[in-house]
């Protein structure tokens, strides 16, 4: 008898173990997003940039040219007019460099929308630094109007040699339909002053 | 089951005979592909073949040889062995030393394929369901690529043609001998590029870019597909790109983009004119059933929970604007795309007159190209 | 199988009073009924994902759209695929564990009993769930069994939320199987059972179980995740909100890798049992067969990006994972070569389920060697999402785990009806399975080089011979399926009886039991030398 209540002792330990490791693994799978973000910042994996505003740069190299391309689109259906000033740059690394994205809201309401950039090759994305950047923030526009979007960045002076070439794309979501009513309107009377 | 599966077959003997004296001839291998990379590819995936075969034929070899001469019906008598430490580490060992001599020629080939630096053009890829986009950087040129063949082949109604289903209204045209970059991306979801002669398969990821790049060394007519599910349409959205020698693609360029100009002007005679409506209608139904029918069906029934008809539909009956706002700019989180970017203002107005007028949809509306224009202002 | 089995010193049921009829099946606790529903019940869904099977082949038979419309084409490769993973290749391997572990390891029965009887229970309506979906308006599930967001998020139908809640029950169950298997085996095992001393297919379940543990909770969470985002306005997928799509990709190979070992590893512990009995002699490396197990295991863990090297992956994980899946094939290898070595210099007789283990060993290193061709990344980008990758899949799943099912079933239906099979019908079914299984999947490995995509309801003209084929193949290879049930039902009816033995050479506890094993056997535990 006393052998069985062991048994029975360490069954129902074991059994607690293994559903605290099926919890545990189930958190894990959320868990993968953020140890994912991580990992993508590390290894430019997904050609996502930072999300941050990065400092001035201090030392410019002018020995090294890279070549830095824009691309500008809307996903889908978005009926918005979106288009860089330039579509190429030559840019020495550390220098810093300005230029606009022009927008227009081409669609019969008001509309907000978020830029989400994206750089290829992904490896180069570690090494593009955004001082400034509209894809920082949702961008409301009303309808029928258009803006400039500014976008101050360098390219860091320890990029690695192969990289002479670097693609940065903006994606334009619509997102009006994922945020609140108040704070719909509170983007826009923000937008106004 | 017996008799209908005859019947099939029938047919297709008789296809297949048309099929193999038309297309190229039957494949039972990867091709080799017209491209340095498709070649080294072609190369590992023959080598790799070639390893799996030999260790194939010994393993079996020692196991038939088993099979047949150490069977008990024999008077075979088992042996009493059960391990031996020796022999172990050996068959460990040796597939390590082969997958070792395996991996150079591999990466060598990755890190070539991955170099997308120094290109001579870029072609914007952009996927969407159930078609592709290209888009010169450095040109004024974009335009969609359809899949030209027609729904009557598809249904079986007539005969196939020799490159059925692989086949498009205006294929990408690249020069042979120059590096060209592939900057990949999708409007929807995830499609991916794939044409095997130049051994390019990249994913287009909504959001995201992705890069490739190819320098082919023979000009020609380079066929591929959609190769990620992306879909009801996703077994037809081909992709077909030509190689033209240098010259000739300049040629081909300074064409399209004098055409695309002048294009614009036209459109722009067309908002003073008006079409009459039953060359509208006769329009909007070849337009229609080229880009609409897919989905909303020839008979303009829909198919129920997927695609809202439009026979008898409130969009078709009611508010002209609205009508025009949806086939104009598409309509967000659906498959209903923004097809102001992809046809003439011609058209769009023949659809929109169509839709309202087809199938018993009797509103009389006539819809002009100048209408369609106030909701595609700087198009 | 039947109550009237009995023992005399089987008290137990009647305090309990036995229920009869359908409760009796509904209520029960015995392993050995839990494992007979779980095969039947994993029988059914053979035959129902197969019938979806038969209209993917029917509709590819020639160019040309002409039975079913793409959509449905769609859904029909999406639940075939979810079927044949969750309903008929792991309930299968469940079922043997349950009949088997217990009495290989000489305990009584599982160790949570009533856990047992919920986690099969739950799955008819985890199932029924599913095929529901099929009937609502739009159709079922249409994202293919992977369900890559966006197309299972923003771009599917409402059946995705009937899918989601049904692979949570699936899941839900697998992890309830899987510890009770663990637990059983840590607790029940009889004195002088060792852990170096289990059958092997003991062992492989074990490690199954550990794997089972770790990802099903992982799938649950990419559901969750694709369900919010649909319904709830979360952007896990979804690059508008700061999601990758991408992403998914990664977590749902993270569980999808392992879930391939999930379904192949009991297979490798079902052919280890099978080929030394009709050897006679002892299974060749034990120890470095159990190592190989574990090691596989383990690797699979870090190899989940090999199914998306088209993603865009910077060239260091390229690199990485493409040597971590080559490094697989080694211990699979040492696998392989163990079984010849077992059978080499034996004295081999023939029986059905060793025909169908020799047939797993051939056919499942052609899987494996189409692996190890798919491992090469430059080679990967013309092989992936093609037929190739489909006769690769198919190999190692059908001709792998389907094979080595039928062949555990053969090996042990004598134990569990205490009747021989009428062999003459089950060789037919062999012969037949075998000819039809290479002529439906080994052209594939044609169309796939030449460049068909997976996935597609129509094709270019090329591919046309060849699908006509592999249809052919298709349609002979599930008809003699039926051949599988009229010998079970057979031999459950009757047939030549069964000694406690069955075969010559079968070594283990669970042949010192009569044939059939009574329903409640080694209430006290047997010794073991």
């Amino acid at each position: 008898m006393k052998d069985e209540q062991k048994t029975q002792q360490a069954t129902n330990k074991l059994v607690k173990k293994l559903v605290v490791t099926v919890f545990l693994m189930f958190g894990f799978g959320f868990a993968l997003i953020p140890l994912y973000d991580i990992f993508c910042d590390i290894t430019g994996l997904n050609g996502k940039t930072s999300e941050v505003a990065a400092s001035q740069s201090s030392f410019v190299d002018k020995t090294r040219t890279i070549s830095v391309e824009f691309i500008a689109r809307t996903q889908g259906n978005l009926p918005w007019i979106f288009k860089p000033e330039v579509k190429k740059m030559n840019v020495h690394p550390g220098e810093m460099h300005q230029l606009n994205f022009i927008v227009k809201n081409n669609s019969v309401s008001n509309m907000v929308v978020q830029a989400v950039p994206s750089v290829s090759p992904g490896i180069a994305a570690a090494y593009f630094n955004k001082i400034e950047c509209f894809c920082f923030n949702q961008q409301p526009l009303e309808r029928g109007t258009s803006a400039d979007l500014g976008l101050q960045f360098y390219i860091d002076k320890d990029i690695p040699a192969e990289y002479s070439t670097v693609t940065l794309a903006y994606t334009l979501f619509d997102i009006s339909e994922n945020i609140e009513q108040d704070e719909f309107i509170k983007l826009f009377a923000a937008n106004k002053n | 089951m017996a008799t209908k599966q005859l019947s099939w077959l029938i047919p297709a003997i008789v296809l297949s005979g048309n099929a193999s004296a038309n297309a190229d001839e039957m494949r039972l291998n990867m091709t080799k592909g017209v491209t340095d990379i498709s070649a080294s590819v072609y190369n590992l995936h023959m080598i790799i073949f070639y390893i799996c075969c030999v260790i194939g034929i010994v393993v079996f070899g020692i196991m038939f040889w088993s099979i047949i001469h150490h069977r008990k019906s024999k008077g075979a008598k088992p042996a009493n062995f059960h391990e031996s430490t020796k022999v172990e580490i050996l068959w460990t060992a040796i597939p390590f030393v082969i997958l070792i001599a395996m991996a150079f020629p591999a990466t060598k080939t990755l890190i070539e394929m991955e170099d997308t630096t120094d290109a001579d053009l870029t072609v914007q890829v952009t996927g969407s369901q159930w078609k592709w986009h290209y888009k010169y950087f450095e040109h004024d040129l974009d335009y969609y690529s359809l899949l030209a063949t027609p729904q009557s082949e598809i249904k079986n109604k007539i005969a196939k043609s020799a490159n059925y289903l692989l086949e498009v209204d205006r294929p990408l045209v690249i020069p042979t001998g120059q590096k060209v970059r592939f900057l990949i991306t999708s409007d929807d979801v995830i499609h991916s590029w794939w044409v095997p002669e130049f051994a390019i398969k990249k994913d287009a990821n909504p959001g995201f870019i992705n890069e490739a790049w190819t320098r082919v060394n023979e000009p020609g007519i380079y066929r591929g597909q959609c190769a990620e599910l992306c879909g009801k349409d996703h077994g037809f959205m081909p992709i077909v790109v030509i190689a033209k020698e240098p010259a000739e693609f300049d040629k081909w360029m300074a064409e399209k983009v004098e055409i695309a100009k002048k294009f614009k002007e036209e459109e722009q005679k067309l908002l003073a004119m008006n079409m009459p409506m039953e060359e509208l209608m006769a329009l909007g139904e070849k337009v229609y059933n080229a880009n609409c029918a897919a989905c909303h069906q020839q008979n303009g029934q829909g198919i129920p929970g997927v695609f809202p008809g439009l026979k008898d539909s409130a969009i078709a009956l009611g508010d002209v604007k609205e009508h025009i706002d949806i086939v104009v700019n598409g309509k967000a989180g659906t498959a209903m795309q923004a097809f102001g970017k992809q046809l003439a203002l011609k058209d769009l107005a023949a659809i929109v007159t169509y839709e309202r007028n087809a199938w018993g949809n009797n509103t009389g509306d006539v819809v002009q190209a100048a209408a369609i224009n106030e909701f595609l202002v700087d198009k | 199988m039947s109550t009237k089995n009995l023992n005399a010193d089987n008290h137990v049921e009647e305090h309990h009073g036995a229920p009869s009829g359908i409760m009796r099946w509904l209520l029960t606790t015995n392993h050995k009924d839990i494992g007979s529903l779980y095969l039947l019940f994993s029988l059914l869904m053979f035959f129902i994902g197969g019938a979806m099977a038969m209209v993917i082949r029917a509709e590819l038979f020639q160019p040309g759209l002409q039975i079913v419309e793409p959509d449905f084409f769609n859904q029909m490769t999406t639940v075939h695929g979810l079927i044949m993973v969750f309903g008929a290749v792991m309930p299968a391997f469940v079922g043997l564990a349950n009949w088997m572990v217990p009495m290989m390891i000489g305990a009584p029965d599982m160790a949570l009993p009533r856990m047992n009887n919920w986690s099969f229970w739950i799955l008819p309506f985890a199932f029924l769930i599913l095929l529901m979906s099929l009937f609502m308006e739009g159709g079922g599930p249409n994202f293919g069994w992977t369900f890559y967001a966006p197309l299972s998020t923003t771009y599917s139908n409402d059946s995705t939320a009937l899918f989601v809640f049904s692979v949570h029950i699936m899941g839900i169950s697998s992890i309830m199987g899987a510890i009770n298997v663990i637990v059983t085996i840590f607790n029940l095992r009889a004195p002088g059972m060792t852990f170096m001393k289990m059958p092997l297919f003991v062992w492989t379940w074990l490690i199954t179980a550990f794997l089972l543990i770790a990802v099903m909770p992982v799938l649950a969470g990419a559901v969750t995740m694709v369900l919010t985002d649909k319904y709830f306005a979360t952007s896990f997928f979804n690059a508008a909100g700061g999601g990758d799509p991408v992403m998914f990709q990664h977590i749902f190979w993270f569980f999808g890798h392992p879930e391939v070992y999930i379904m192949i590893l009991p297979a490798f512990g079902i052919i280890s049992q099978i080929v030394p009995t009709f050897s006679r002699k002892k299974l060749f490396g034990y120890s470095s067969m159990v190592y190989a197990t574990a090691s596989i295991a383990l690797l699979s863990f870090l190899v989940w990006a090999h199914h998306m090297f088209t993603t865009g992956m910077p060239l260091a994980g390229e690199l990485f994972f493409m040597y971590c899946t080559m490094l697989i094939s080694v211990p699979t290898g040492v696998k392989i070569f163990n079984w010849v070595a077992t059978m080499w210099r034996g004295s081999l007789t023939f029986e059905v389920p060793m025909m169908f283990s020799i047939a797993f060993i051939v056919l499942f290193t052609i899987g494996g060697f189409s692996g190890l061709m798919l491992a090469i990344t430059p080679a990967d980008f013309q092989y992936h999402d093609t037929y190739f990758v489909v006769a690769h899949f198919h190999y190692v799943l059908v001709t792998g785990a389907i094979f080595s099912i039928m062949a555990g079933a053969y090996y042990w239906l004598p134990k569990w009806t205490g009747n021989m099979f009428d062999e003459k019908l089950a060789k037919t079914h062999f012969w037949l399975s075998l000819v039809s299984v290479n002529v439906l999947f080994f052209p594939m490995h044609f169309v796939g080089l030449a460049g068909m995509p997976r996935r597609i309801p129509d094709y270019a003209l090329q591919f046309a011979d060849f699908n006509a084929v592999i249809s052919i193949g298709g349609f002979a290879f599930g008809l003699s399926q039926l051949l599988f049930v009229a010998v079970v039902y057979k031999c459950i009816k009757g047939g030549e009886k069964a000694t406690a033995q069955v075969w010559e050479g079968a070594e283990g506890l669970e042949w010192e039991v009569p044939s059939p094993a009574p329903y409640h056997t080694f209430e006290t535990p047997p010794t073991i030398k």
